[in-house]
């Protein structure tokens, strides 16, 4: 009997790339939620949009490239990175900034350097800095989180999304009515003018540790991180050395000096530092490979966030410390490979 | 005496894979009757081709040597049974996937007469190592593990260094796999006396039996085995279920936590490693004069109807041996001997089972298979890499084929276990791009090898050319100076006697620039 000639493993992969994409959107469900019950539907018109850029954009390239759009779009990475991108951006955006930021992170750095896994930079990060630069006043459009004692007006789903379509708010609404400081903001501005890191927590947008809302939706990130950690999606280098590379710093700073800087605890739970340690950092393509590599890669990520919120113009400093550190993941490669067995321990290699 | 303590050393990465085991352990050990027809390929081990001793008609009597060691790496082959030599000829080897190599095939007379018992051997105490080792090459014994390089060659290159033990290797952590765990269950005795003869054989003191977790049968057979023999240079070590645990230098590295130098061998850290079967084939050729013309090999898998282990006798063809355990399924469309991490997938079942078929193993059609993705670097691969190897680097030189970073980032370290591929999201066939890259840095190596031993030649000989003619000219300066110093009478008679030689000379003069003053008239 004849038969055919295979070669080994015979045992085929379980996982996939689809696979992961999906458990890392499946894991945004909650933190999403979160945001659409404190701060609208805007969030849920700014994934559509980013989608429809992303997904169109990739399928456009990969038509110019010569190949068949399926063959990128059934990985799912491009709408991975475009819900990652409007979760980035504020619930009140128009979409053609929307739209320019998804064109750029698949056209430019996505395909331009080869497509999925040939990225040097994260794709939706680069697409938030150029929409944070080209669009600076659409990206201060924060609104106010819905709480019960905070006298803001809100829009409803429908004044959203004409917002959105539009760029225009209801006639009897006022930017000065319906938006507000992001917690980062308050903080950066208030020490700014010489309040004490006290007085600005005690303003009523303030919670327990960030923002209220913020720090909830905070709390949601990091259970689908976690989750994403259990089922080994992500493994916990990043997320931790983010963590050390923010904390340690706001730590020592905080105890030598309470009054004019923000406590650990509100550095964690705002702007994007829980989004960046779980879901942004963690993008595998990006990222430096080794385990070592990724301690020392996401230290440096929580180190320029925080250099960035203390130093730097900007309240948040995300986007640019993923950036920058993508740019050092070569380097951070070639220096931490683990030794190979049989190697000894003096061998570089 | 005190006996050494030895950690236990870790594996990095490795997996834990569904184990298929109990479909083949089901059922005790069988034996298959001798098959009408036995083939027997003359390449059972790593070495040369073995050189046929019988020709085609001739009669043979089982445990008889029918082909001899070729080289230093060789290993004898033995008749499985009595009856006649048909041919030698090509036939499908395992070993070759299916394509034909030169085999010794012989029709069974149905008597599976055995040759005469030499009355009087020796006790393998009263042998010296040395020549213990040698009496086991005689048996024809080899690594029965699937790697069959000779024991008897393996004990000698290992005890030329500092040796501190024996490891016997009953982990067979290949899913599926499973003729290991059923020897120690049925066979204990023979393997721990096996191991006796091997300690004798390299001369060491120590003697660690290592099986994996997942085997309680086998662990408690061998030791009560270990309990009867009451030898306490020999201890049990359970270690992990863990693929690779059983690979050689894996498991050096679990039982002893020593790492095994890279291009080195076990025996660069003093261990030498022998699989359970190769210690029950060593037993039965020492104690009882039974060279090594039979196995127990598993045949197992959904495409087989009643999988089990089995006891076959070398050379008997996979048909046959399918067609004792019940057949085919009609899910039969992959045959692979080894497991199914880096078994050697077959074209055909006339393949015989050789020394190193430990497992027959039938596995459906492999299910439609989405498109290889591009790497996305998420690194599973590295952090299961027992070596500690960076699988998503050397795919990356392996596109960009660079053998300088290929060799630098441990290419040549990759043991091909396999279990990046399992892991991978994007479905690439990372461990056969490897196999494909270490073989063609071997190829360029012996091409290097070649050219270098080319020049050499060619340059020794240049060497050696200008120094003949070099004293050739001396002499000639010599006689001349000679003839001149003795006067013509003496010039006509170094003539006369040059004009002998001449002749005798001729060929060697074709080199020689002197050749235009030929001293012929």
């Amino acid at each position: 009997m004849k038969f055919e000639r295979r070669e080994a493993p015979y045992i085929r992969p379980a996982n996939s790339v689809s696979l992961v994409m999906l458990q890392v959107l499946v894991a945004l469900v909650p933190a999403v939620a979160a945001h659409v019950w404190f701060f609208g539907a805007g969030i849920l018109y700014n994934i559509v949009v980013a989608v429809i850029f992303c997904a169109g954009a990739e399928a456009l390239v990969m038509r110019a490239r010569g190949r068949a759009p399926a063959e990128a779009l059934a990985d799912g990475s491009a709408i991975v990175a475009a819900v990652l991108l409007a979760f980035a951006l504020p619930s009140l955006t128009p979409w053609w900034v929307t739209a320019t930021g998804a064109v750029f992170a698949m056209v430019v750095a996505k395909h331009l350097y080869g497509g999925l896994g040939y990225n040097l930079f994260n794709p939706a990060m680069a697409g938030y800095v150029v929409i944070l630069i080209a669009f600076p006043a659409d990206m201060a459009l924060w609104v106010a989180p819905r709480m019960g004692d905070l006298d803001y007006q809100h829009l409803n789903a429908l004044q959203t999304l004409w917002f959105t379509l539009s760029g225009e708010l209801p006639s009897a609404m006022s930017f000065d009515t319906v938006s507000r400081a992001t917690p980062l903001d308050l903080m950066k501005t208030g020490l700014a003018g010489m309040q004490t890191a006290a007085e600005i927590r005690a303003e009523p947008l303030m919670g327990d540790f960030g923002g209220r809302g913020w720090e909830w939706i905070g709390n949601f990130i990091a259970i689908g991180g976690i989750g994403l950690m259990l089922r080994k999606v992500i493994r916990w280098h990043i997320p931790v050395g983010v963590g050390i590379g923010l904390l340690v710093p706001a730590t020592i700073m905080y105890m030598i000096d309470a009054g004019s800087h923000a406590s650990p605890g509100f550095h964690l739970f705002s702007g994007a530092t829980l989004l960046c340690a779980f879901f942004i950092a963690t993008d595998p393509v990006s990222a430096a490979t080794s385990t070592t590599g990724r301690l020392i890669y996401g230290i440096g990520i929580g180190l320029l966030i925080y250099a960035i919120r203390r130093f730097g113009a900007y309240a948040d400093g995300v986007a640019f410390a993923v950036l920058t550190m993508n740019m050092l993941v070569p380097l951070i490669d070639r220096y931490t490979r683990p030794p190979i067995v049989g190697h000894g321990p003096e061998q570089p290699g | 005496m005190t006996a050494p303590t030895y950690d236990l050393g870790t594996l990095h990465g490795g997996l834990r894979l569904d184990p298929h085991k109990t479909e083949s352990t089901a059922a005790r050990l069988q034996q298959m009757p001798v098959p009408a027809q036995l083939v027997l390929p003359l390449t059972q081990h790593v070495g040369e081709p073995a050189q046929p001793l019988v020709g085609a008609g001739d009669v043979v009597l089982k445990g008889q040597p029918i082909a001899a060691a070729g080289t230093a790496l060789g290993a004898p082959v033995h008749a499985p049974t009595s009856g006649r030599v048909l041919a030698i000829e090509p036939w499908p080897v395992s070993r070759r996937h299916g394509d034909p190599a030169p085999a010794i095939v012989i029709e069974s007379d149905g008597l599976d007469q055995a040759m005469p018992i030499i009355p009087g051997a020796l006790s393998y105490q009263e042998y010296s190592p040395e020549a213990l080792r040698a009496h086991i090459l005689d048996g024809g014994i080899v690594g029965l593990g699937g790697a069959v390089f000779p024991t008897a060659q393996k004990l000698a290159q290992a005890v030329s260094g500092p040796l501190d033990m024996l490891i016997l290797n009953g982990v067979e952590c290949e899913p599926y796999i499973s003729c290991d765990d059923m020897l120690m269950r049925e066979h204990a005795d023979r393997v721990v006396s096996g191991a006796r003869i091997l300690l004798h054989a390299i001369d060491v003191e120590r003697c660690f039996i290592a099986v994996e977790s997942d085997k309680p049968e086998a662990l408690l057979a061998m030791a009560e085995a270990l309990g009867r023999a009451a030898d306490e240079r020999l201890i049990l070590k359970q270690v992990p279920t863990i693929y690779p645990s059983g690979g050689e230098d894996q498991l050096v590295q679990l039982v002893t936590n020593r790492e095994v130098p890279t291009g080195g061998l076990p025996s660069d850290v003093g261990c030498v490693v022998q699989n359970v079967g190769t210690a029950a084939a060593v037993d039965d050729w020492v104690s009882r004069q039974e060279p090594l013309i039979s196995r127990v090999t598993t045949i197992t898998g959904p495409g087989i109807a009643q999988p089990m282990n089995v006891e076959v006798r070398i050379g008997t063809r996979v048909a046959d041996l399918a067609a004792f355990a019940g057949g085919y399924t009609d899910q039969a469309a992959q045959l692979i001997i080894g497991g199914a991490m880096t078994g050697k997938s077959m074209s055909t079942d006339e393949v015989p089972i050789v020394k190193a078929s430990n497992c027959i193993l039938l596995l459906p059609a492999p299910p439609p298979q989405g498109p290889e993705l591009p790497c996305i670097r998420c690194g599973d691969c590295a952090s299961v890499c027992p070596v500690r190897l960076l699988p998503q680097q050397l795919h990356w030189y392996y596109a960009a084929d660079d053998e300088a970073q290929l060799r630098e980032h441990g290419l040549l370290d990759c043991i091909e276990c396999g279990c990046c591929d399992l892991v991978c999201p994007s479905a690439i066939p990372l461990t056969a791009s490897f196999r494909r890259a270490k073989g063609r840095i071997r190829e360029l190596e012996d091409e290097k090898a070649r050219a270098a031993r080319a020049r050499r030649r060619f340059e020794n000989r240049q060497q050696r050319l200008a120094t003949e003619r070099e004293e050739r000219n001396a002499e000639l300066r010599r006689q001349k100076d000679n003839a001149k110093r003795a006067g013509p009478d003496a010039i006509a008679e170094i003539m006369q006697r040059k004009q002998r030689t001449t002749d005798d000379r001729k060929d060697d003069l074709d080199d020689d620039p002197n050749d235009n003053r030929d001293p012929k008239p």
